[in-house]
């Protein structure tokens, strides 16, 4: 079952990015280029965003649980360090450069645009880099659980 | 000039907040596509047919809705190819590295009024738009 609401997640979402043009890289690129002829509405869309999630997320954590999960699997950092600032500067630098981040050119590649596969190829490799490093920089084998997201923890209540 | 789109903005984000919510009623899951997607770079048993189906989701909309919207999906037509690989390098290696992108930070964390989620959204906020206005001023637009 919780295949299906992850499935549901993920075309809602995709249908939301579509919707919203976040898979427009031209219209990315000339929000983001604030000296340009500047299209303000893509800010629009974080504000639809947060609007809707900020009220139903606070909702659903009054729950004990979540439906199909036997936990919320939240982050709890609240560290500022400078993996994160170089992280998000980084992706600042690639999402302006490419005109994608990372749902809307998944969410594209059924188009078969080259930019699109192109990007999203790159991006596991990206990816893949940041584990390798990752994996260079830190002596103990077990994969340390430092992050934001929630994969490193309740990894097993999917099980 | 009709390059404004405020009410499709505001809807398309509406479903993705709808999509942010369903995800963590039903999932208990954070809807952060980068880490959703970069997770499969690190698999443990159990833990990789949801982000799969995510993605899977993902993919059906973006087919589904190229019939009904073809003209919100399009590529760059003032970027090369060469410049969308080194973006995606890019992209990849900072989400990971940041611990989110637009969707995990910019609107799951500052739904939260997460701290970190904050500071990664004004930085890649800030570096995003220096990089495009740069390409702008020192290119002409085009890479």
């Amino acid at each position: 079952m919780n295949l299906l609401t992850a499935l549901f997640a993920g075309g809602l979402f995709g249908a939301g990015l579509v919707v919203s043009q976040m898979t427009n890289a031209d219209k990315v690129i000339n929000f983001l280029n604030v000296a340009g002829d500047w299209d303000p509405s893509l800010a629009l869309v974080m504000v639809g965003a947060i609007g809707v999630h900020v009220v139903l997320f606070r909702f659903i954590l009054r729950r004990p649980s979540p439906l199909y999960a036997t936990a919320f699997a939240l982050p709890t950092s609240e560290h500022i360090d400078g993996k994160l600032v170089g992280g998000a500067a980084l992706f600042g630098v690639g999402w302006a450069l490419g005109g994608f981040c990372p749902g809307p050119a998944v969410v594209s590649m059924p188009s078969g645009g080259t930019h699109a596969l192109v990007f999203v190829g790159a991006m596991a490799l990206g990816m893949g880099a940041w584990r390798g490093v990752q994996s260079l920089t830190t002596p103990s084998p077990n994969p340390r659980v430092t992050s934001d997201q929630p994969e490193g923890r309740a990894s097993n209540i999917h099980g | 000039m009709d390059a404004f789109t405020p009410w499709s903005a505001l809807a398309g984000g509406a479903l993705i907040g709808l999509a942010a919510s369903a995800m963590l009623l039903f999932n208990g899951r954070i809807a952060g596509i980068s880490g959703i997607v970069g997770g499969l770079w690190t698999p443990r048993a159990g833990d990789i047919a949801w982000r799969l189906a995510f993605a899977a989701g993902l993919l059906g909309a973006g087919a589904g809705m190229m019939l009904l919207l073809p003209d919100s999906v399009a590529s760059p037509s003032t970027r090369s190819v060469g410049a969308v690989a080194v973006a995606g390098l890019v992209v990849g290696f900072g989400v990971r590295m940041g611990n989110g992108c637009t969707s995990g930070h910019g609107v799951c964390g500052l739904s939260r009024f997460s701290k970190r989620s904050l500071v990664a959204t004004l930085t890649f906020m800030t570096t995003g738009c220096v990089t495009a206005v740069a390409i702008q001023l020192l290119a002409g637009g085009s890479l």
